[in-house]
């Protein structure tokens, strides 16, 4: 008799085993984010992890449409003032309920914190009043188009008010998303539990997310491979062709909202005064001699899609006479000889990070075949900023992950006090049109506002693009229902595992 | 009746005695045959290279090895077998340069510290331990990152970091040797310091300094491959065997010839300058018989 | 003897200064503006000047210098800049981590190191010596990372037989800790096994040439299995010695094996802090395994003085 019990009970032992840990989500990040409080927050991989652990006000669609999250609906009331609809019953992981005070307390917060780094994403936001109990209102001492878009991001979401309070928020983070914090090792892993009451509990299958931070992409698919990981994001282009062929995996990549390119120093300090940053006839050769069709194909393994402007293909901003010239070194040669240089010598500047030096080096080898003598300088991210900042560059490899709203992708760069415009160009004219498009709601409208800006911008070019950014992620067959979204976050509402 | 001894019965010169103990060691002439090799073909490189090292060439990306690319080609097409041998001068250099900066720093410093003794021993001794007490490769992380990477940098970041080794040593060489009868004499006399450290102190203090350089450039070698594994090393687009082994980690699946190459030529060359090392030691050794 | 000891501590106290300064320097010369790490794709003037002033990073170096020192003694080693979690938090959570990586690398190390350099000695200058000295070197000669990466590759991805990366702590899970530290502690320890051997040999050697067991070989007295016993036992001391030692030098090589198998130590943590230009935590991590290194050179003197009596008063 016991004989035939102990196989009984090591299945039932092992399946409830394999019950128990088929509900954990294992999710691979690129690094490690940085202290888990959205007001304060970073990083992009630090977003990731708020995705799945705080809701925010809105939300995007695949398409990039605003759909209702912890807002059910909003309205301009008038131009400057933006109502919010809140929806009933939400609570947040301690149990306080969210309502227009919360919300107030929460988007107060986000302007007046010292550290806020969301200040200038609320910039436009004067005062904040709760209406009612579920009605919040945003007035705005300006009309601003991008104010939906950023409340769809971290200065949307939202906290407990009364965790706000304690000093050490950042450690113990209390939300509203599907899933709650349960603890966190540094440069080990974040691990978040499903929250019980989250009003929209039953499209979210799982008990338990890790996200661990391993930064080495070849020992981060390793470990999808060996089934230590269910899902990664950012595979590494070189490994493409391989997960593709692999039948255990599935390949998901999508199409960002970023791009990669290159910034050049028009403006800023001495170091400007060269042809290259004097000369627009000079850039102009050099975004001629670069051919993205080969960066795509030999760094990129196709997943790099030529830019030649920083709206994505998918945004309705998007303009196709901008679209990314192919490499033509006679018009380039051409244009140096107008410009009457022979050969342009410069240092190009770039992260150190494998993609970026194949990248750097093709181009080094491509222009030199226009004319351009290029030194290559790789140099750690941190210093790299504070050099560009100080203006001891000729030119910059540059990444931006991207948002949602057209603005955010173009402003900052270049507009003459951005704050991420390095090359310091600066034309008014430019500036009149970028600020005016931020106002205006129309979509119609605001192209050609932005048309107008990238008509200039696309001759004098501070800016050369690259490519835009893709997130491929790569799945475990067994993960099912998983969208990637242009955003590049992980959201996994309706995300299971197959049985 | 005693015999009168006519012959000359001088014993075989030392420098001979340490040759032949040395040639008798079969592994330690492996590392000097290893070491030789490796030299060689670094010096040679402009002649031995068939192919341009460092020029992109998208037609041939990440072939395999064949009869026109002996080891194959990398993510951008160059041939790995050019970029090995150019690659040796860097590899070599790093080591070289790197010791040498350690030990024309460490040793007269350990020299100072040892001979005079007093405040200035007891300052140069506790910087060193305290230089000793941060870990080799994190204060040579601190150093490249400070200089900015290079590969010049990294010899200087690692040669920084190896000399407090030097010092110490030196150190503890000197304090045996300044007991000595012949020394005490000398300084007895009155002979000046700088003629004693250079002509009695100096010349005892060299062989276990050579066994300490040898073996420390196997060490700077592995150094620089790990900084250029941390994007602090040799940058693009010159080859190092370090950098190049930091490139091809991304395509171990896809092109293993990439990385097979550079880590069997870091491996061979560091089991062979420690190989020499060890001989090295062995043969000076005045214990051994 | 305890004379001996405070005479050691005494010493030992301005190394700790010195290093105290030491790493503050180099951190302060490192380039770049840590504030702007901090604020990552956003660049709110307005929020750099607020970090610039609470982290009193305009402050002269010397001002920030003893601002920070004077912290240290009261016990507050600072906060990460990056993610806001202390910096003493951080290191208690890290070092068992660290400690277990440094004791399963020690046993590899010794496991290797040991019987090679014992063979070396006795079989000296025959081709098991040269076979020996090699097997031994082959684990310093490879690279930490590509072994480690080569690794992972054959044994999690190919064979399935071991987790690819990454730390369970043993209160969770302890046979999936051991796990995943077989193939870290494999990679450093066989870099840590040459010393090892080279000591054991040397060691060895000198022992087994010693006045007394020559007379007794001699005499015929000793079989070889007792003159081992005897050679071994006096061996041990300098073996024991070196292996405390040791435990700094596997900090280093630490470093790069800790970022491929992305094990939660001390080495992963200082890399990433100095690129971050996390201060604080480059600070005092630094700090407390400097100290740590000292505490074990203390520890290896004592243990060879005591071994040693005739060492005892000497000096």
């Amino acid at each position: 008799m016991k004989k035939s019990l102990f196989p009984l009970a090591m299945t039932v032992a092992l399946a409830m085993g394999s019950a128990a840990s088929a509900q954990t989500l294992r999710i691979g990040l690129n690094e490690d984010p940085d202290v888990l409080d959205p007001h304060r927050a970073r990083t992009f991989v630090g977003r990731i992890v708020f995705t799945s652990l705080c809701d925010k006000l809105i939300d995007i669609t695949p398409e990039l449409k605003f759909v209702p999250q912890l807002a059910t609906e909003w309205t301009w009331t008038d131009p400057k003032t933006l109502t919010f609809k809140l929806r009933p019953g939400v609570k947040f992981h301690d149990g306080e309920p969210l309502n227009a005070a919360a919300v107030k307390a929460n988007i107060d917060r986000a302007r007046t914190l010292p550290d806020s780094l969301r200040k200038s994403e609320l910039g436009s936001v004067e005062s904040v009043e709760a209406v009612d109990d579920m009605t919040v209102a945003l007035k705005l001492s300006r009309a601003d188009a991008t104010l939906l878009s950023q409340l769809s991001d971290r200065a949307g979401m939202m906290m407990s008010p009364k965790a706000l309070a304690s000093a050490d928020f950042g450690q113990k983070p209390v939300c509203s998303g599907p899933y709650r914090f349960v603890e966190r090792v540094q440069n080990d892993r974040i691990v978040l539990e499903r929250f019980k009451d989250y009003w929209n509990a039953k499209d979210y299958n799982f008990e338990k997310v890790v996200f661990q931070p391993i930064p080495d992409t070849t020992v981060r698919l390793a470990n999808l491979k060996a089934g230590n990981l269910d899902m990664l994001e950012r595979l590494a282009p070189s490994d493409v062709a391989a997960v593709k062929q692999d039948s255990s995996l599935t390949f998901a990549p999508v199409s960002g909202i970023g791009y990669q390119g290159l910034t050049i120093n028009t403006n800023n300090g001495e170091r400007s005064k060269t042809p290259l940053g004097q000369d627009k006839r000079v850039r102009q050769a050099l975004e001629y001699a670069i051919d993205r069709d080969v960066i795509n194909e030999v760094v990129g393994q196709g997943i790099f899609p030529p830019a030649g402007q920083p709206f994505p293909e998918a945004s309705p901003y998007n303009d196709k006479k901008f679209a990314a010239k192919k490499r033509d070194v006679e018009k380039a040669k051409k244009l140096l000889k107008e410009a009457g240089v022979d050969r342009v010598k410069f240092d190009l500047t770039f992260g150190t990070s494998t993609t970026t030096q194949q990248i750097a080096e093709i181009i080094q080898a491509m222009a030199a075949e226009a004319g351009f003598d290029i030194s290559l300088r790789p140099t750690e991210f941190a210093a790299m900023q504070k050099e560009a900042q100080a203006g001891n560059f000729d030119v910059n490899v540059i990444g931006w992950s991207g948002r949602v709203d057209p603005d955010g992708n173009i402003h900052p760069f270049v507009t003459c006090k951005g704050g991420l415009n390095d090359g310091r160009y600066c034309n008014p004219e430019v500036d009149r049109l970028l600020n005016e498009a931020r106002t205006v709601t129309d979509e119609a409208k605001r192209k050609e506002l932005y048309d107008a800006a990238q008509t200039i911008l696309q001759d004098e070019l501070p800016i050369i693009y690259n490519y835009y950014q893709p997130w491929p992620f790569v799945l475990a067959k067994k993960v099912q229902g998983f969208h990637p979204y242009p955003d590049g976050m992980i959201r996994l509402k309706g995300v299971k595992f197959s049985s | 009746m005693t015999i009168a001894i006519t012959e000359d019965l001088a014993l075989p010169k030392k420098r001979n005695r340490v040759l032949a103990k040395f040639l008798k060691n079969r592994s330690a002439l492996f590392g000097a045959v290893i070491v030789l090799f490796f030299v060689t073909i670094a010096l040679m490189a402009p002649l031995v290279a068939p192919f341009d090292p460092v020029k992109p060439s998208f037609m041939t990306i990440r072939k395999p090895p064949s009869a026109i690319f002996w080891f194959g080609t990398d993510e951008l097409g160059r041939d790995v077998f050019s970029r090995m041998v150019w690659g040796a001068r860097a590899s070599l250099s790093a080591g070289v340069v790197s010791v040498a900066i350690a030990v024309l720093l460490g040793v007269p410093f350990g020299l100072v510290s040892g001979y005079f003794g007093g405040w200035i021993d007891a300052a140069i001794s506790r910087s060193t331990d305290a230089m000793l007490a941060i870990p080799f490769l994190i204060f040579a992380i601190a150093l490249a990152a400070f200089l900015g990477p290079s590969l010049t940098n990294a010899m200087i970041a690692i040669g920084l970091s190896a000399m407090p080794i030097f010092i110490r040593l030196t150190r503890g060489q000197v304090l045996s040797v300044k007991a000595e009868d012949y020394v005490e004499g000398a300084r007895a006399i009155g002979l000046p310091d700088f003629w004693i450290l250079l002509r009695y102190i100096l010349p005892n203090v060299i062989p276990p300094i050579l066994v300490q350089a040898t073996l420390t450039i196997a060490s700077a070698i592995i150094a620089e491959a790990s900084l250029s594994f941390l994007g602090l090393g040799q940058q693009p687009p010159n080859p190092s065997w370090g950098s190049m082994l930091n490139t091809a980690k991304n395509f171990m699946e896809q092109a293993p010839w990439m990385s097979f190459f550079p880590g069997s030529a870091i491996f061979l060359i560091v089991l062979g300058f420690n190989l020499l090392g060890d001989g090295l030691r062995d043969a000076l050794d005045p214990r051994e018989n | 003897m305890l004379r001996y000891i405070a005479k050691r501590i005494l010493i030992a106290i301005p190394t700790i200064l010195i290093v105290s300064v030491l790493v503050f320097t180099l951190q302060q010369l490192l380039p770049g503006d840590p504030v702007l790490t901090l604020a990552g794709e956003e660049r709110d003037p307005q929020v750099l000047a607020f970090l610039r002033e609470k982290y009193r990073l305009d402050d002269p170096i010397p001002v920030q210098y003893f601002a920070w020192i004077s912290q240290v003694l009261q016990g507050n080693l600072g906060i990460s800049l990056r993610t806001d979690i202390p910096v003493l938090t951080l290191i208690l959570g890290k070092l068992p981590v660290t400690i277990e990586l440094a004791i399963f690398a020690m046993m590899v190390a010794l496991v290797i190191g040991i019987p090679a350099g014992i063979l070396s000695a006795v079989r000296k200058g025959t081709s098991v010596d040269y076979a020996a000295n090699v097997v031994a070197l082959s684990g310093l000669s490879i690279p930490n990372f590509w072994l480690g990466i080569l690794l992972i590759m054959l044994v999690s991805v190919r064979w399935k037989l071991l987790p690819a990366s990454g730390f369970v702590p043993p209160s969770e899970d302890l046979w999936l800790n051991i796990k995943t530290m077989i193939m870290p502690a494999f990679v450093l320890g066989t870099g840590l096994a040459a010393s090892l051997m080279r000591h054991t040999r040397s060691a060895m050697l000198g022992v087994l040439r010693s006045d007394y067991i020559r007379t007794a070989r001699a005499k015929g007295l000793l079989g070889r299995v007792v003159i081992m016993k005897h050679a071994l036992r006096n061996a041990l001391v300098p073996i024991i010695t070196l292996s405390t030692l040791l435990f700094g030098e596997l900090l280093a090589g630490a470093v790069l094996t800790e970022q491929i198998f992305t094990i939660p130590g001390f080495g992963k943590l200082i890399v990433d802090a100095v690129f971050n230009r996390d201060y604080a935590v480059v600070q005092g991590v630094v700090l407390c395994t400097a100290v740590g290194f000292i505490l074990m050179n203390l520890l290896a003197d004592v243990l060879y003085v005591l071994a040693n009596p005739r060492l005892r008063h000497a000096r």
